[in-house]
């Protein structure tokens, strides 16, 4: 995704591509992160606690 | 940039996940218990062989039903939504959107790459559904929405045709190898439930995402560069 993505018109130049890029990586993978925790946990509290949230989602479960 | 991404992602998460508990206490979640009433019949509480039996672990700590559970569940939801923002937030650095409403277009995407290819395989379920392995199913769902978001991100920035029908072909991928499903297929509640259920769980997802895409979008043009050093 993210080579295509390598010229962006919109963005300013006050930053580097590299900057973005790490950037845009570095929150993905995090929001991943969380969003791994809340909803695919087999951590059984974790589960418990996100359960209603996990149905809704129609994220995988028990 | 980061602080940016930070806020942009803070408060969109905040947001749609506050939307997302209103619409799931008055529609999704009376559903859920009510499937869980058939759940807790001690005599339906068999699971068929080959399927995958959900665990009852009695020391695990559960929140009891009223105002704990509504309060877990909106924690839930606010973990899932600032992460999903945090994504999107990450990928306006690349991309940022030049109208606001282009949000809508980035939080169709993400309806389409978290929830609707996800659940062509793996339909929203009730409590009490049989279904495969968990492990088995959660693989298949992450590959499905990275191979989704790919799929549209060559589909839609792609510059020339052969990439786009790479596109197209990373997005069926997933569906020919197919979801895992149980040996046989049972379920508690009855069906006119679980029909509810899905038509409930997909419109929400859907408010949820146009919600979390435009505001996102909203937020992140407010915070200009210029307003910030990078």
């Amino acid at each position: 995704m993210s080579i295509i993505s390598s010229t962006s018109p919109a963005t300013s130049g006050t930053t580097t591509l590299s900057q973005r890029l790490t950037a845009a990586i570095g929150a993905s993978i995090l929001g991943a992160c969380l969003v791994y925790f809340a909803g695919f946990s087999h951590i059984e509290a974790v589960h418990n606690a996100a359960h209603d949230t996990r149905h809704s989602a129609a994220f995988p479960c028990h | 940039m980061i602080k940016r991404i930070a806020q942009t992602a803070g408060f969109t998460g905040l947001l749609a996940a506050l939307l997302l508990t209103l619409l799931q206490s008055f529609w999704v979640a009376p559903l859920i218990l009510q499937a869980e009433t058939f759940e807790q019949a001690p005599a339906a509480h068999e699971h068929a062989a080959g399927t995958a039996a959900h665990t009852h672990d009695a020391e695990a700590w559960e929140p009891e039903d009223g105002w704990q559970r509504v309060l877990s569940t909106t924690a839930g939801n606010l973990v899932v939504a600032v992460g999903f923002a945090l994504m999107l937030a990450g990928l306006y650095t690349l991309r940022a959107p030049t109208r606001t409403a282009q949000g809508l277009l980035w939080g169709l995407a993400g309806y389409a790459t978290f929830v609707l290819a996800p659940t062509l395989g793996l339909p929203p379920e009730l409590p009490g559904t049989a279904a495969a392995d968990l492990a088995l199913r959660q693989t298949w769902w992450i590959g499905t929405a990275a191979s989704t978001a790919a799929g549209i991100a060559l589909l839609v920035f792609g510059r020339n045709a052969l990439l786009k029908v790479l596109g197209v072909a990373i997005l069926v991928v997933p569906h020919v190898i197919g979801a895992p499903q149980p040996a046989v297929h049972s379920m508690l509640a009855p069906e006119a439930l679980e029909a509810q259920f899905k038509i409930a769980s997909q419109l929400t997802n859907m408010a949820f995402w146009l919600a979390l895409g435009l505001i996102s979008a909203w937020l992140f043009r407010r915070n200009r560069d210029s307003h910030y050093a990078a």
